[in-house]
């Protein structure tokens, strides 16, 4: 195997594991903030526990977040030189800023937070729950942008580096002018200009406004879309736990109050999401055509464009193997995807009019004939696959995501109305029993479609790592050889093996455990229970 | 003073910070072995527990620093010390796990496991960071491109070597200080007479290593010529407070003790940078493909904006991480919810 694809296994490998972990600290950063928030309105010992057991968990994910995030800040370095000198300029600073304003407040706070329970008072304790909580949120915003400049890349500009000497005349950067004193150039491209290889090394982009860099086109639906995919994993996981414990008729009092407040956040955040999944969507559909037909497979450009359910989609390839198009065997709902792509529901009938470009056009002829600029008519078309990306994976990790997320919707609403009728208590119902049992399941289904989410982004990306800039295939450390990766990632499975599973192991025995053995007054918990969070008339507890 | 300098300055700040707060950090591995009841295993630990990630962050943002000010560097660095750094970052995760883990079950093989772990992985950790800096002074193959043409064996140079052991000596003696602050009673008279042992071993360490830079360090003469004053000063006051490290142990000043420590770190990581500047990563044999502030910088505008977020994120991060370390000053007290 090549380098590219092994580094590119590797990033996948070590950014996945670590993505397990982001999602459950901000959310449950979150959820935090509401148990403390709650501790403080009530002054009850429940709630004292309840978060105490949360904040336990949340140090033990934590710990494994920061222990697998180091290896994030220097892949860049290690296994992408070559994007690191071409996107330094641009993209080292968010990473730079995700350090002061993001990593320092999280961990700083998480101290106080979990240690400080006997050296401040619960103000404090709450205050610095919610530092924390914002160094999650401010973390994800500024990993956010960073990705989000690779995906649709603003406020830059092409230059080339040249060593001018005294007289004025300018030297490309590897002529060894001996001990001729230079200053260094930075000569700026035509804006339609085309990376070749050997550029490498030479041509970076370069800065002309942070602001266009930072709030680029998808940055916002992006930053969203993944803030709320976290706070439905921080909820589901309360949620699910606390249904577990119900199950098992375990820390009933705790569970109870615990389930009211994880239904609650994946309710709303689940119903959110489908707000900013919609919005997202749409984003692609205008600043990434190609990956919106490859993520629904469509091939051709039409109207009445139709939206995928489920199904199977492989690549049809010609008599000498080449890629030439997809074969598919898909679910449709007719017309959705150029209603969803236009956005205008109220005139679903003049919506579904809207034309949705495929794969046979994706990417234009234009584009493909500046960076080709000797290929005939015929070659561009043989050239166009090479353009797309993964479209029988994309097509599944994205619609999977889709599923799931709308499973979860139905999950966490289903769970507000037996709650809402006081159902959910009644653990000795058959059906009750199985409900409960599915939404101890949703501790899996939101890191599964934030995984399928990831992949989703990042291969249907491909084969740009910036894109329409920069291809992925470029972007690698010249002097890195493929055993050096095949070795690495080999250690890198071996270690996130067992720190996954020793991590599982400590988490269902803290779970096992439970929150501590304080003796909640029921009657006082009852009364001085802030409105939202009490039950229907038929609750009973 | 130049945008580039101001960020090589704040990147060695970073640096420097990163030295000074997880130096105890790192070298309390060996120092774990020194010890052999669970109970002082758990007060050391336990003295890092709260602080230790935030200490890691200033890894994370000195590396996040150097990918903005000066991606040249980091991309030459990182991917021609791949092996090293690959190594150094599992001993990275190694250690952060064996914190959150070992405390975790009571058996006693369990916690054996974590604590080797811990302590291998520090070890190896400081290790790593001190050759890393070792190669940087002594100059590593460049090509014109700025890419290196070695291997990892060509890392392992001696004197990269001398400048690795130095870094685990200093930082075994800074841990060593570290946990007299933190202890009390007896532990804590086991760890002042440990300083008697740590303290002149780096030091020893400490003059070989700057009579092997003088004499046989090849890029540093032109720095010596030209700032032979000020590292002059910055090695005789270092050696000098190192010195006096052992007089406030005696005089069981131990904060001051380990103020002394971290100036010494903060001395050494100057004489670091000032020997190099302006250069950050000499190329040998060939000079001209050195790496410097200029060649390896982003462009003055990134420079600019990231000043300005720097200058208004740092202080705000130092005032809050001094007022964090404030509230766990004082000893060590093992609680329900220590590790």
């Amino acid at each position: 195997m090549n380098v590219e694809i092994l580094s590119r296994v590797q990033f996948a490998l070590t950014i996945s594991f670590h993505f397990l972990f982001p999602p459950m600290t901000i959310g449950l950063g979150l959820m935090l903030v509401v148990m403390q928030t709650l501790r403080l309105r009530t002054g009850q010992a429940l709630y004292v526990d309840m978060a105490r057991f949360w904040t336990k968990v949340f140090g033990l994910i934590f710990a494994i977040g920061v222990a697998t995030g180091i290896p994030m800040e220097f892949q860049f370095g290690t296994n992408w030189a070559h994007y690191a000198r071409f996107v330094g300029d641009i993209f080292g600073g968010p990473l730079a800023i995700e350090g002061i304003y993001a990593f320092f407040l999280e961990s700083g706070f998480l101290a106080l937070l979990l240690f400080g329970w006997n050296k401040i008072g619960p103000k404090m304790h709450l205050f610095a729950t919610c530092m924390v909580s914002l160094g999650a949120h401010f973390s994800a915003i500024w990993i956010l942008v960073a990705n989000s400049w690779m995906q649709t890349p603003a406020g830059f500009h092409l230059a080339r580096q040249m060593k001018v000497v005294a007289g004025g005349q300018q030297h490309p950067m590897t002529a060894n002018l001996g001990d001729v004193p230079f200053t260094i150039l930075e000569v700026r491209l035509p804006a339609a200009y085309v990376v070749q290889p050997a550029d490498l090394g030479q041509v970076r982009a370069v800065i002309d406004s942070f602001p266009d860099a930072i709030f680029n086109p998808s940055t916002l639906d992006r930053l969203t879309h993944t803030i709320i995919a976290c706070w439905i994993t921080g909820s589901f996981l309360v949620a699910a736990v606390s249904a577990w414990w119900l199950l098992r008729g375990r820390n009933v009092d705790s569970a109870k109050a615990s389930i009211k407040i994880g239904l609650t956040g994946a309710t709303i955040a689940c119903v959110l999401q489908l707000v900013s999944a919609d919005s997202t969507a749409r984003g692609v559909s205008r600043n990434q055509p190609l990956k919106l037909a490859a993520l629904e497979s469509l091939e051709r450009t039409t109207k009445e464009a139709p939206m995928g359910i489920v199904g199977s989609v492989s690549w049809r390839r010609d008599t000498a193997g080449e890629i030439v198009g997809v074969d598919e065997k898909v679910l449709r709902i007719p017309g959705m995807l150029s209603i969803l792509v236009s956005g205008n529901f109220l005139h679903p009938v003049q919506a579904s009019q809207t034309v949705v470009p495929g794969l046979e056009q994706l990417p234009s002829d234009d584009f493909l004939r500046r960076r080709h600029p000797d290929a005939s008519a015929e070659q561009i078309r043989k050239l166009r696959p090479s353009y797309w990306p993964n479209v029988p994976v994309v097509f599944q990790t994205y619609h999977l995501m889709i599923g799931l997320g709308v499973a979860m919707t139905g999950i966490s609403l289903l769970g507000c109305v037996l709650w809402k009728f006081g159902k959910l208590w009644d653990t000795e119902n058959k059906l009750i029993r199985a409900y409960l049992l599915l939404l101890s399941s949703c501790i899996v289904l939101p890191q599964i479609a934030t995984q399928a989410g990831w992949f989703t982004a990042e291969m249907g990306r491909q084969p740009w790592i910036v894109y329409h800039v920069l291809k992925t295939g470029e972007a690698m450390s010249a002097v890195v050889k493929a055993p050096q990766v095949m070795t690495s990632i080999v250690l890198f499975s071996i270690i996130y093996l067992l720190i996954g599973s020793l991590f599982l192991r400590l988490f269902l025995r803290l779970v096992r455990l439970g929150p501590g053995k304080g003796d909640p007054d029921t009657s006082l918990f009852e009364r001085r229970r802030p409105l939202s969070l009490k039950g229907g008339r038929h609750t009973k507890g | 003073m130049d945008l580039n300098t101001i960020w090589f300055l704040l990147v060695g700040i970073l640096f420097t910070g990163y030295a000074v707060l997880d130096g105890f950090d790192l070298g309390m591995g060996p120092l774990l072995f020194a010890v052999k009841t669970d109970e002082e295993r758990r007060i050391f630990l336990n003295a890092i527990g709260p602080i230790w990630s935030g200490n890691e962050v200033w890894l994370v943002t000195g590396g996040g620093a150097l990918f903005a000010a000066f991606p040249e560097v980091y991309a030459t660095v990182f991917s021609g010390f791949y092996d090293a750094f690959m190594l150094l970052l599992f001993a990275l995760i190694f250690r952060a796990v064996a914190i959150e883990f070992r405390g975790q079950r009571p058996e006693a093989g369990w916690r054996r496991t974590w604590d080797i772990s811990f302590a291998v992985g520090s070890l190896a950790s400081a290790l790593l960071i001190g050759v890393a800096l070792g190669n940087i002074v002594w100059g590593i193959p460049l090509d014109a491109r700025h890419e290196f043409h070695g291997s990892f064996v060509t890392l392992l140079h001696p004197y990269a070597l001398l400048v690795g052991v130095t870094t685990v000596a200093l930082f075994v003696m800074h841990a060593n200080l570290y946990l007299v602050l933190k202890t009390a009673g007896s532990l804590q008279q086991k760890l002042m007479g440990w300083t008697t042992r740590t303290v002149p071993a780096y030091l020893v360490l400490f003059i070989v290593l700057n009579v092997v830079t003088i004499f046989a360090c090849p890029q540093i003469k032109s720095a010596l010529g030209q700032r032979w004053l000020l590292l002059g000063t910055a090695a005789t006051l270092s050696f000098a407070i190192t010195l006096n490290i052992l007089r406030e142990v005696r005089l069981k000043r131990d904060g001051r003790a380990f103020i002394c420590s971290s100036l010494s770190i903060v001395l050494l990581m100057f004489q670091f940078g000032a020997g190099v500047y302006p250069n950050m990563v000499f190329s040998v044999p060939d000079l001209a493909n050195s790496l410097n502030i200029h060649n390896g910088a982003s462009t003055q505008k990134s420079l600019q904006f990231m000043f300005y977020v720097a200058m208004i994120g740092v202080p705000i991060v130092l005032t809050y991480t001094a007022s964090i370390y404030y509230i766990f000053r004082g000893k060590v007290v093992l609680t329900e919810e220590s590790y």
